[in-house]
């Protein structure tokens, strides 16, 4: 009941958009619907985990062995609750953005929200490549209609990117259907398949997978279409993609591939994870190097991502741990951040770091969100990221499953104080030191934007001080990730 | 038996018809009859009616199989005349249109031969009355030089492969044992499998590959389908290559399964060399027209898929796939017709100014591109799912996909000219009734894409009694 809610609410909501002729309209409409979808998910969140609200079953295509079967399980709670949260956050922040056609952007923002519910609830491996694909199309219109000057040769070069991988990855799909003893879809028919198919045929499907999640996530060296695409988007877009978009990747990677190809999952681990961390280590690299703070950010989201993309190959509880409870705390922080740097934008009119500065005496409440934001995602104690980062680490470096486990933890370690680096030189450059000609002119945030900044950093504080809640609502999906992923042959 | 007759019959009718009116609309009104007519008697067909008991020797069999393909290809044509049929009176001043109906319906009785055979004489019968009429109607526009090129190209190169099948035909009807054409009896008990049998084999092969312009046969394809007026390269690139295509897996189904072992590899060769050849070129066209002619031996590579792996799955996907692709394409070319411009460049900014229009392009693109939630996703799916399920040709399947990515480049270049490039797309007048047609195409690939079991319910039924 609940599942089928998040998903038809902003569905409904989103094709009921199209009709608007006009954009304000559009704008209360969609702010609305989003908040009825986050309280449905607060609901979810409050009727407990056996409840028999959280699943739904039904018959979709009985001759394909595929089932409409939604769910809430703990690492879905968290996902389905950061997707209600972020969108409210991000149609008030960008309350004042102006589109053309707005009431196309905001139905379409919907259905993009409707196409991740459904990704992150499916329990029904067709029913989640269906949803896989559809939370890309609105993207690819959105990104090419509303962004940037290179708008439509950056979006196509990340829809190809990732239609590519989920290609490869349909064709891993039909190969494990057809190897499923009952012929179904079902998560439970997949789960059981390691029983029935060797390690030789795991080696392969497992790229298969992992193409299609490394590129979403992105991992290197699949990442180029990256910083285009979080350039050129319009700031909304951005923040779905780089918010919630990118854990599909890894919400991939946890529910469809590590839990059904254990021995693949084994046998890569050290591949993969070697790519992350050079990934990680490159992305802080070229962040350092940038002047673009869109260009900043998204490279500094590549090297977090990485981090949690490692954890869950260390395989350790308190490593899975600290990924779910971090792809919570990193969605909400690259949001702030978003948030602020659209506003300096509109503002200032660039995007450049060189030519801003001293921005703390003009906008003092701006500036101080800012940095709490900024220092949660340098992962400072008393923030939210603290805590999961804290695990992650910890999952890595006790991990069982991989003999280079210290090298991953320092070079990882080491990405983390790049991350402080770029991150506080990016604070000094542009809201200390001396105002020039362009921030001499800078106002203070308005209310919208204070609410949500302030509701963010709220989040970032209470999950840092007290993420036990957090934790205890994942366990079970962990322990039971873990157990799968320790099978062994 | 009564497609085929009622079809045959038709022609006749409307060829006829021509000395009573001249007038466009009636005439196109007796066509729609015609293919109502056709549907219902094919219908009645599938649920044991036949209304001409004639006794055909075994030379047909009418399955569940043909007959649902017949339905397939009737319907796809009914919505044809419906969207373009208006266009035919357009063609050229002289050139009258009764005729071109009765053309039409001539082919649809070809098609209906070629779904439904039982010996290889009827599968040739059949190419041959779908073959004729369509040099006719790539060459109707008479003054045309274009048209007329492209009507003796087609021909030239028709022929020839029609003598290919020919001989196939002949070397295959010397190596059986007791000289039969019958698809039946053809590979049966044929352990060692003489020279003689592979080489008509392969020869049939050809002849077939050249008729759904498989590459390396598909030379003709672009130049024809360029060169013949619009509305009738719409007809041959969906509703004749899909009924060819029924044809062609019947054959190989019935009569070479047993031997499939030794013309697998040909076959996935070609599909390979078809997929490559019609997407990479595909990228290259400045013409959407031509991009489409190109798209179409592209979509035929995927087809040609469910020849490979020849199982279930392929029997039933390659029926999703005829009603996908040729409604999807019916679609485009409808609109593709009324655009004054062919190039990418014509479409720039069209949705714009024609909003339905570019809303259910884009429909019918992102269906051949093949994205969940529009029919084509499902087709290409039962595609895919049928090579996987025989085990072998992984590399293919990838193969395939890395394809339909590149086809995605294509495709979606009609897709940001209509929405995102400024530009003022011409279209000719559009009747409300035009519009509300491709309305009701694009829902129905929609619907094909959510709830593809309305029809595969009725398909797995009929497939699997067969």
């Amino acid at each position: 009941m609940i599942p089928v809610l998040l998903i038809a609410i902003p569905l409904a909501g989103g094709l009921a958009g199209f009709f608007f002729k006009n954009s304000q309209s559009a704008r209360g409409w969609s702010l609305f619907v989003s908040l009825l979808a986050l309280v449905v998910s607060l609901w979810g969140l409050s009727v407990g985990a056996k409840s028999p609200l959280l699943n739904a079953d039904v018959e979709w295509l009985p001759g394909l062995g595929s089932r409409f079967a939604v769910g809430l399980d703990g690492m879905g709670q968290i996902l389905c609750l950061l997707t209600a949260v972020s969108f409210p956050v991000i149609f008030i922040a960008t309350w004042r953005n102006e589109y053309r056609k707005g009431w196309n952007f905001y139905a379409l923002m919907l259905l993009s929200q409707a196409g991740l519910m459904g990704v992150f609830l499916a329990m029904d491996a067709l029913l989640f490549y269906f949803f896989w694909e559809l939370a890309l199309i609105p993207v690819y219109f959105l990104c090419s209609q509303w962004g940037g000057e290179k708008r439509i040769q950056a979006t196509f070069k990340f829809f190809i990117y990732t239609f590519v991988g989920s290609l490869l990855m349909l064709i891993a799909i039909i190969w494990l259907y057809s190897h499923t003893p009952d012929h179904s879809f079902s998560i439970k028919s997949f789960y059981e398949l390691r029983n029935h198919i060797g390690g030789g045929e795991q080696l392969w499907l497992f790229w298969l997978f992992f193409i299609a999640f490394a590129i979403k996530m992105p991992i290197w060296p699949l990442h180029t279409w990256q910083p285009d695409a979080y350039e050129q988007s319009p700031t909304a877009t951005t923040m779905v993609l780089s918010g919630i978009m990118v854990k599909m990747g890894l919400f991939g990677v946890i529910r469809w591939l590590a839990p059904v190809l254990p021995v693949g999952t084994w046998a890569w681990g050290d591949t993969a994870s070697a790519l992350c961390i050079i990934g990680m280590i490159y992305a802080s690299l070229v962040a350092i190097q940038q002047d673009d703070l869109k260009r900043l950010v998204a490279y500094s989201s590549i090297a977090h991502i990485g981090l949690m993309c490692l954890a869950i190959f260390a395989t350790t509880a308190s490593g899975m741990q600290g990924v779910m409870i971090q792809m919570f705390n990193h969605g909400i922080n690259i949001i702030g951040l978003w948030i602020v740097i659209d506003l300096i934008e509109r503002q200032m009119g660039t995007r450049k770091m060189s030519e801003l500065g001293g921005l703390a005496q003009k906008a003092p409440a701006l500036a101080i969100l800012l940095v709490i934001v900024a220092l949660a995602n340098v992962a400072l104690p008393l923030t939210n990221a603290f805590v999961g980062e804290f695990l992650l680490f910890s999952g890595v470096f006790s991990s069982k499953a991989t003999q280079y486990n210290v090298v991953f933890t320092v070079v990882a370690g080491i990405s983390i104080i790049l991350s402080a680096v770029y991150t506080l030189n990016m604070i000094q450059r542009v809201f200390f030191g001396n105002t020039n000609a362009l921030t001499e002119k800078a106002k203070d945030i308005k209310l919208n934007e204070k609410v949500v900044l302030a509701a963010i950093v709220v989040l970032i504080v209470v999950i840092g001080v007290y993420p036990k809640p957090m934790l205890s609502l994942t366990k079970d999906t962990v322990d039971m990730i873990i157990t799968k992923m320790n099978y062994k042959l | 038996m009564n497609a085929i007759i009622i079809s045959a019959l038709w022609g006749i009718i409307m060829m006829f018809s021509g000395i009573v009116t001249s007038k466009g609309s009636a005439l196109r009104n007796a066509a729609v009859l015609g293919l109502l007519l056709l549907l219902t008697g094919n219908y009645l067909d599938l649920i044991g009616y036949h209304f001409f008991p004639v006794d055909v020797h075994k030379m047909l069999f009418f399955d569940s199989f043909g007959l649902l393909a017949n339905t397939i290809i009737f319907g796809a044509t009914l919505i044809y005349v419906l969207l373009s049929g208006r266009e035919i009176e357009n063609i050229a001043a002289r050139m009258p249109v009764a005729e071109c109906f009765a053309l039409i319906f001539f082919v649809l009785c070809g098609v209906s031969l070629v779904t439904t055979f039982n010996t290889l004489l009827m599968l040739f019968i059949g190419i041959e009355i779908i073959s004729i009429p369509l040099y006719i109607l790539t060459g109707s526009d008479k003054r045309n030089l274009k048209s007329n090129e492209a009507a003796l190209k087609y021909f030239l190169m028709g022929s020839f492969s029609t003598g290919l099948m020919l001989l196939g035909i002949a070397l295959l009807y010397g190596a059986s044992a007791t000289g039969t054409f019958s698809i039946d009896d053809l590979g049966v008990g044929k352990a060692n499998l003489s020279a003689l049998y592979i080489s008509g084999l392969l020869l049939l092969l050809v002849a077939m590959g050249f008729k759904v312009s498989a590459a390396p046969f598909h030379f003709w394809t672009p130049d024809v389908y360029d060169g013949a007026p619009t509305v009738f390269t719409s007809f041959m690139a969906t509703i004749v290559k899909a009924g060819i295509f029924i044809g062609f897996i019947r054959l190989f189904d019935e009569t070479f399964s047993d031997s499939q072992a030794r013309w697998q590899l040909f076959v996935a060769i070609i599909t390979a060399v078809t997929l490559f050849i019609g997407n990479i070129t595909a990228v290259f066209q400045q013409s959407v027209k031509r991009m489409l002619a190109y798209s179409s031996i592209a979509q035929a590579g995927f087809m040609l898929l469910a020849l490979l792996s020849i199982n279930g799955l392929a029997k039933e996907g390659i029926l999703l796939y005829a009603a996908a692709y040729s409604l999807a394409t019916i679609g485009i070319f409808a609109v593709l017709i009324k655009m004054k411009d062919y190039t990418f460049e014509g479409f720039n900014g069209l949705a714009k100014h024609h909003p339905v229009l570019a809303a259910t392009c884009t429909i019918f693109l992102l269906s051949l591109a093949g994205i969940p939630l529009t029919a084509g996703f499902f087709a290409k799916y039962y595609m895919l799912a049928a090579v996987i399920e025989t085990g072998h040709f992984l590399w293919l399947v990838i193969f395939a996909v890395l394809c339909a990515a590149v086809s995605v480049y294509y495709y979606f270049r009609v897709i940001q000219a209509m929405y995102f490039k400024d530009g003022d797309a011409q279209a000719l007048e559009l009747r409300p009734g035009f519009k509300g047609l491709l309305v009701v195409v694009a829902a129905l690939i929609l619907l094909l894409g959510v709830f593809p079991q309305v029809v595969l319910d009725r398909l797995h039924g009929l497939v699997y009694t067969w």
